[in-house]
């Protein structure tokens, strides 16, 4: 019995010791983004706590000279279209290769089988040709067209859920007269409501967050997204860590709402998108 | 289960047009229903094609060149760029990095599953520390790049902490190769293990539980049922999750770059890669690195298949 107690204290040890080591650093920034820079330069020690806790200069100073709404706009731009596009792309992909027998039908799901193993950031020195002679380098369109056509995990998503439909729903549509786009319309894609939600919050993460894409093809600072403007603090800001901090905060907030309100979504959402 | 109403279904599905048809699809040419499925995979096949295909082939082409990435003049130099690139040590040098990665996610994988056991039992709090664990995973990466430098600084958070146990002096975590390298790795467990985590943990539930009552009866204990159970019952997810570690391990790019710029012996395959094509607009060699790159996490996704075949792959 006694040995039994003691390994749940272990355990129960273990947790806290964890969490202290996620949550420690998260609230140290915190805490230094809530200090005027005079506190910063006498040098209490990164475990201060501030002398005003309602000091949110910083963030005002970060979300305008850090220029963080058009950051939030551009990244609010590209996730609506990039996420739009990859929901119809993937469910209709997905609808075509299961619902149809056509020629090449093997090879166009090979086409894609393949593509999944070739990781995106090997490819970039020529994917970058390629958006560069499109003319969509220094665009919006660069990342959208990006994220839209390297998503495999999201078409096999969508696969895995048209596969569960039952083909009689499609026959018996078809029998009063729909054609394969109104099936689709109708009967496919409504269906399709918890892969939609699934690779909407993959997806949206993944967009939320990336910083490759957007650092390699959107230089200018007027289409910085919230990653590529929170880079640039490097510059300006330099030792200022107190706006730094702020800056960080502020670009971490909407991830923790979010993640707080789709708990249970989001975990579903990652043990469905990635074992795929 | 879905699979074999689907299987029995689909002969209806062919033998339907054949039938006693309504008008309208009995008009309907035929070669119209071989179009159709075309239609729909028009604009994906055409994303595909320009943004991962082309992009291969361009890129085997380019690095038999000495291109520049700009200039319209290219020549072909046949294998030069791969010579240059096994025979400039410090070229290849950068590989050596990801063994501190790799070393890293074995750490991360351990503790993934240590933390997925003990959370898919009865524990107090369960899904705080599920989230926080998780979370993160969730955290863009450079918000953590910048809480990490902050973190690592000169009388930082590390710093400050460390103090507190009375170990004085600062310490430049991020100055020596060694130190730094284990540093960004050592941020990378923080920022992937939620993943790792949630993989496990989903696997661990789908696993039957009148299986565990079973074993408790039998007077199985939880390092028992954990090595008889559980560990047999994840084993797709566990070797994904190696798979993805591997693949990762090589081609690190966001944490170091964002932290250290690659500077002090911490530059990655990628790193190095980009500084080449976008810095000095070595396009032809950096194909080259690119190549070998993808060469080698495909034969690392070759080993792993052969090794533990999947047989969950019913794409077809």
């Amino acid at each position: 019995m006694t040995r039994r107690a003691v390994a749940r204290a272990l355990v129960y040890l273990s947790l806290v010791l964890a969490t202290l080591v996620v949550l420690l650093p998260l609230t140290v920034v915190f805490l230094t983004s809530l200090k005027t820079s005079g506190e910063m330069a006498d040098d209490g020690g990164a475990l201060t706590l501030p002398d005003d806790p309602l000091n949110f200069g910083n963030y005002v100073t970060a979300f305008q000279d850090g220029r963080m709404l058009s950051a939030f706009g551009n990244t609010a731009v590209i996730l609506v279209v990039a996420i739009g596009g990859t929901v119809l792309i993937g469910s209709m992909t997905a609808y075509a290769i299961d619902r149809f027998r056509f020629r090449f039908r093997k090879l166009v799901l090979a086409l894609f089988l393949v593509a999944a193993l070739v990781p995106g950031v090997t490819t970039q020195v020529a994917t970058f040709q390629i958006v560069n002679s499109l003319g969509m380098f220094d665009s919006l369109w660069a990342p959208i067209a990006l994220y839209m056509g390297t998503d495999i995990v999201s078409i096999y998503i969508f696969l895995q859920f048209v596969r569960a439909i039952p083909v009689s729903l499609d026959e018996s549509a078809r029998i009063d007269g729909a054609n394969a786009f109104t099936v689709y319309r109708k009967i496919i894609f409504p269906l399709l409501k918890p892969a939609i939600a699934t690779v909407v919050i993959v997806k949206g993460i993944n967009v939320y967050n990336d910083f490759y894409i957007p650092f390699l093809y959107m230089p200018s600072e007027d289409l910085g997204v919230i990653s590529t403007s929170l880079f640039r603090f490097k510059g300006p800001f330099g030792a200022h860590w107190e706006t730094i901090s702020a800056g960080a905060i502020l670009v971490i907030v909407p991830t923790l709402i979010v993640f707080l309100v789709l708990q249970r979504f989001i975990y579903n959402g990652f043990t469905r998108g990635a074992t795929k | 289960m879905t699979d074999t109403t689907r299987k029995a279904a689909r002969p209806v599905s062919q033998a339907a047009p054949a039938g006693p048809a309504p008008p309208s699809a009995a008009r309907r040419p035929r070669r119209w229903r071989g179009v159709t499925p075309w239609l729909f995979l028009i604009a994906p096949l055409a994303l595909l094609i320009a943004f991962t295909y082309a992009p291969i082939v361009n890129m085997v082409a380019y690095s038999f060149t000495d291109w520049d990435g700009v200039s319209p003049e290219l020549r072909y130099t046949g294998a030069e760029n791969y010579t240059e690139l096994f025979t400039r040590p410090e070229l290849f040098e950068v590989f050596f990095v990801s063994g501190y990665y790799l070393a890293a996610s074995v750490v991360q994988i351990g503790a993934a599953l240590y933390f997925a056991t003990v959370l898919s039992f009865n524990v107090r709090f369960r899904n705080f520390f599920k989230g926080v664990l998780f979370f993160p995973y969730l955290i863009n990466g450079v918000a953590i790049g910048f809480v990490f430098l902050y973190f690592f600084q000169d009388g930082g958070t590390l710093d400050a902490i460390l103090s507190l146990f009375g170990h004085d002096g600062d310490r430049s975590w991020l100055g020596t190769p060694t130190s730094a390298n284990v540093s960004l790795a050592g941020v990378s467990v923080w920022r992937y293990l939620g993943l790792n985590f949630v993989l496990f943990l989903g696997a661990i539930q789908s696993i039957p539980g009148e299986l565990y009552e079973a074993a408790e009866l039998d007077g199985a204990n939880r390092w028992q049922q954990f090595r008889h159970i559980i560990a047999p019952g994840i084993r797709p997810v566990l070797s994904l999750s190696v798979i993805l570690s591997v693949s990762g391990s090589l081609s690190v790019f966001e944490i170091p770059y964002i932290m250290t710029g690659g500077a002090t012996g911490t530059e990655t395959f990628v790193i190095q890669t980009v500084k080449l094509a976008f810095q000095f607009n070595k396009t032809g060699l950096a194909s080259a690195a690119a190549v070998v790159l993808l060469l080698i996490i495909l034969a690392v996704t070759w080993v792993q298949r052969r090794l533990v075949p999947d047989d969950k792959v019913d794409l077809v």
